[in-house]
């Protein structure tokens, strides 16, 4: 709400892909991240800093604790009953962990969309205004009527659904409703944001659609997106961190990753080996 | 289909173990039919005969008088203008009745027909217009046994209706000769069933407004005594005969009443009219004049205390535990205790509140007040467990999306969880209030079984409830209280299945899907 949201409305114009180096200063830079469940350890020493303006996808096995990694980023870890997060994630220059950093408001920082859609059982409205309102974000009617239509442009949504903005939000189709939830997302203008599969859910059509959002959304957002397909890392991700058994087995330019991967796990598992 | 092509199916084996498992899904369904056929056999058994037992409540019968409303309002005070209403009555009944009214036990009799108390609520609605005067056309409720005698339902009879025959006074001038060819064969026959003996079977024959009292039958002849009217009535009319299978002696109303009562009726005095008073009076001594008046409210009051203790309480402390507390030692302990205290017996916590809130903080005895708080702390864990029920079917989804954004704990529980969880946490509410409007142990400890004449105006006064009133009516000897109390069960009942519908309506308009 303060200047990092106003500098959220600055319109930068975007990096081409290619561009992107590891030199430039992370997003977000997390460092020796280990994770415990009631005790027993997800997360192994996992350091990755995440690039602005770029998707970074974390692919793996199932269990290999990539899921468990996002949700440090938004501590919605938090939430978890007997779930501890030790290491320093960092984020303008402040441990995101530290104990005077409120995960409300860095959770309207750092959003999140989920593997199953889960628009709030409200109106398209309601889903898109909720955010900005508990955040004082608009002021009056007008300006968060504005605030919704943005999004769902963003969204790819609003020509769909402009003359029904009073439906209630689980009457879309599964494709809609993530797209949904990505307006929901971006309406508390985030600077980063979480996918946690987000096109598990959804058929190859409304995949796609998804796909080109995030390719649009990283001109303007830090993304880091959870993934099971292959392809889909391919496709959308700039960067890639393999994860395997709660360690980072390795990390780099996606076209590197999968084309000549350095670790023997890595290129075990992205041709098809296991997993 | 030939055993050849089903061969290619599976093997004989296969095929029986198929069968098997087919008779088995069959039997499994017919199992569940039966079980569904006896629980409505039950409920409709049920029903019906608490129907069948309140159908004559819901009428009774009235006998109209003149009264001099002027002489009532003069008097002093209540009690004064009852005894004036009540004597009026009485010298009504004497003037319409003037044979028996020579003797003290005959005005006994007479008097019996309408209860003193029943003058109660004429004097009372009298004195309330003191511009009153001149004569007034009054109602008052038969004495509920001529009421149940008149239903049918008091004494096993038989009525017999015969065309005109011929009839004569005796020499005496008491009685009455009725006479013709095979007339009373009839009545020979249905009386023989049981009894032949005229002295233990009463034989009233009514003819108009009089009656006689058969002494002796024959198939062609009959010969009684008069009881009420005069002989010459029984010339050339109808007649009905009644036959009154139980001894005068073991009922609680005679020959003679019947006879008046019967008059009354041919006059168009007795009347049979819908039983208002069951809903409009409060508790009587007298069946014809109870209602339920005072238990309705006591009831609705005390379960106005319970609803405004148990449900803010339970509901909240739903919420705590399934959405803020943390997950230890201690939360499972209460849970566990919780869920303890829902099942312990009802009139355990009936003593408790005997104990606690009459013994030690002195509140008033027999008050809905009391009986509101025993109330909410019995039907709390069932308000805890179904709200806490209705949060955990709220999908965590929905939160994690409200936690996303940015929302707080409270604010994801205010805004996303409650108003999912609301309809199913309703359903618990009410679902305990209907447990709580039927429970009678726990009232009958902290005094509610008290006889209440007041309407309580509340929380505070003397109080019944309704359940409390069906125990203490079904625990009465006389027979008119029998009705009574299947009707006072049709009222309860109809609040429960209000309440229930209730909720059906309310999960059908607000149960939202996700």
């Amino acid at each position: 709400m303060d200047g990092s949201a106003a500098g959220n409305e600055v319109v930068v114009t975007p990096e081409p892909a290619g561009t992107l180096a590891l030199g430039d200063a992370p997003r977000m830079d997390c460092r020796n991240v280990n994770v415990f469940y009631s005790g027993k350890q997800a997360i192994f020493d996992v350091s990755l800093p995440i690039p602005d303006r770029s998707v970074t996808a974390l692919i793996g096995p199932s269990g290999c604790g990539k899921s468990t990694f996002l949700r440090c980023l938004n501590r919605m870890n938090d939430t978890i009953e007997g779930c501890r997060v030790e290491g320093e994630i960092i984020m303008d220059g402040k441990d995101i962990n530290s104990p005077v950093i409120d995960p409300v408001l860095l959770r309207s920082r750092v959003g999140m969309v989920f593997q199953k859609p889960n628009p709030f059982p409200k109106t398209i409205y309601e889903n898109i205004a909720y955010g900005p309102r508990i955040h004082g974000l608009a002021q009056g009617r007008e300006d968060l009527d504005e605030i919704v239509e943005k999004c769902l442009k963003r969204a790819g949504l609003w020509e769909e659904v402009k003359d029904r903005l009073t439906v209630p939000g689980t009457s879309l189709s599964g494709g809609q409703q993530q797209r949904l939830c990505i307006a929901r997302a971006i309406a508390v203008r985030p600077e980063v944001i979480l996918m946690d599969e987000p096109c598990s859910a959804l058929d190859p059509i409304a995949t796609a659609r998804i796909e080109e959002l995030i390719d649009d959304l990283r001109k303007r957002y830090c993304i880091v997106i959870v993934t099971h397909s292959m392809q889909q890392a391919a496709r959308v991700s700039q960067r890639a961190a393999f994860f395997h058994l709660g360690k980072l087995v390795e990390m780099g330019d996606t076209d590197q990753i999968f084309t000549s991967p350095r670790d023997r796990r890595t290129e075990d598992y992205i041709t098809g080996r296991f997993g | 289909m030939s055993e050849q092509a089903l061969s290619s199916f599976g093997t004989d084996r296969a095929r029986k173990r198929l069968r098997r498992r087919r008779a088995a899904d069959r039997r499994f369904k017919w199992y569940g039919r039966a079980a569904i056929g006896f629980a409505l056999a039950a409920l409709a058994l049920l029903l019906a005969s608490i129907f069948s037992q309140a159908l004559s409540a819901a009428t009774y019968h009235v006998v109209s008088f003149r009264i001099d409303a002027g002489r009532v309002v003069a008097a002093e005070n209540t009690s004064g203008a009852l005894k004036e209403v009540y004597d009026q009555v009485r010298a009504d009944l004497f003037e319409a009745f003037p044979d028996a009214s020579g003797t003290p036990a005959g005005r006994q009799e007479v008097s019996a027909l309408v209860t003193r108390l029943a003058a109660l609520p004429i004097a009372e609605r009298l004195r309330a217009s003191p511009a009153r005067r001149g004569m007034e056309q009054v109602s008052l409720p038969l004495s509920d046994d001529v009421d149940l005698y008149l239903k049918g339902a008091a004494a096993r009879q038989v009525t017999i209706n015969f065309g005109p025959v011929a009839a004569e006074p005796t020499e005496d001038g008491q009685g009455v000769r009725l006479s013709g060819a095979g007339a009373f064969a009839r009545l020979i026959a249905a009386a023989s069933l049981e009894h032949a003996n005229v002295t233990d079977v009463s034989f009233l024959v009514t003819g108009g407004r009089s009656t006689v009292r058969l002494t002796r039958l024959s198939a062609d002849e009959a010969e009684g005594s008069l009881i009420a009217g005069t002989a010459s009535e029984f010339g050339n009319r109808a007649l009905c005969a009644r036959i009154i299978l139980a001894p005068q002696s073991e009922r609680t109303v005679s020959d003679r009443q019947i006879a008046w009562a019967l008059a009354l009726k041919a006059d168009g005095r007795v009347r049979r009219v819908p039983h208002w008073s069951l809903l409009t009076h409060t508790d009587s001594t007298q069946p014809e004049l109870a209602g339920a008046l005072a238990a309705i409210v006591g009831s609705f009051l005390t379960l106005l205390v319970t609803a405004s203790l148990a449900i803010p309480v339970g509901i909240l402390a739903s919420i705590y535990l399934e959405e803020f507390a943390p997950k230890n030692r201690l939360t499972s302990l209460i849970e566990v205790n919780i869920n303890n205290l829902a099942a312990v017996p009802s009139i355990v916590f009936g003593l408790l509140g005997a104990a606690v809130f009459l013994g030690v903080m002195g509140l008033p005895r027999s008050a809905p007040i009391v009986g509101g708080l025993v109330l909410a702390l019995l039907i709390l864990p069932v308000v805890i467990i179904a709200s806490r029920a209705a949060l955990k079917a709220v999908p965590d989804s929905i939160r994690q999306g409200a936690l996303a954004v940015g929302a707080s704990r409270m604010q994801t529980v205010f805004h996303h969880v409650l108003p999912l969880a609301a309809p199913g946490m309703l359903t618990g509410a009410i679902l305990g209030m209907a447990r709580a409007l039927g429970e009678t142990a726990p009232l009958l400890l902290i005094g509610m079984v008290a006889f209440v004449a007041d309407v309580p105006r509340g929380p505070g006064d003397e109080a019944s409830a309704l359940p409390v009133l069906i125990y203490s009516w079904a625990t009465q000897a006389e027979r008119a209280w029998e009705p009574m109390t299947g009707a006072v069960i049709l009222i309860l009942l109809a609040f429960l299945i209000a309440m229930n519908v209730a909720v059906v309506y309310l999960r059908h308009k607000f149960e939202r899907r996700w």
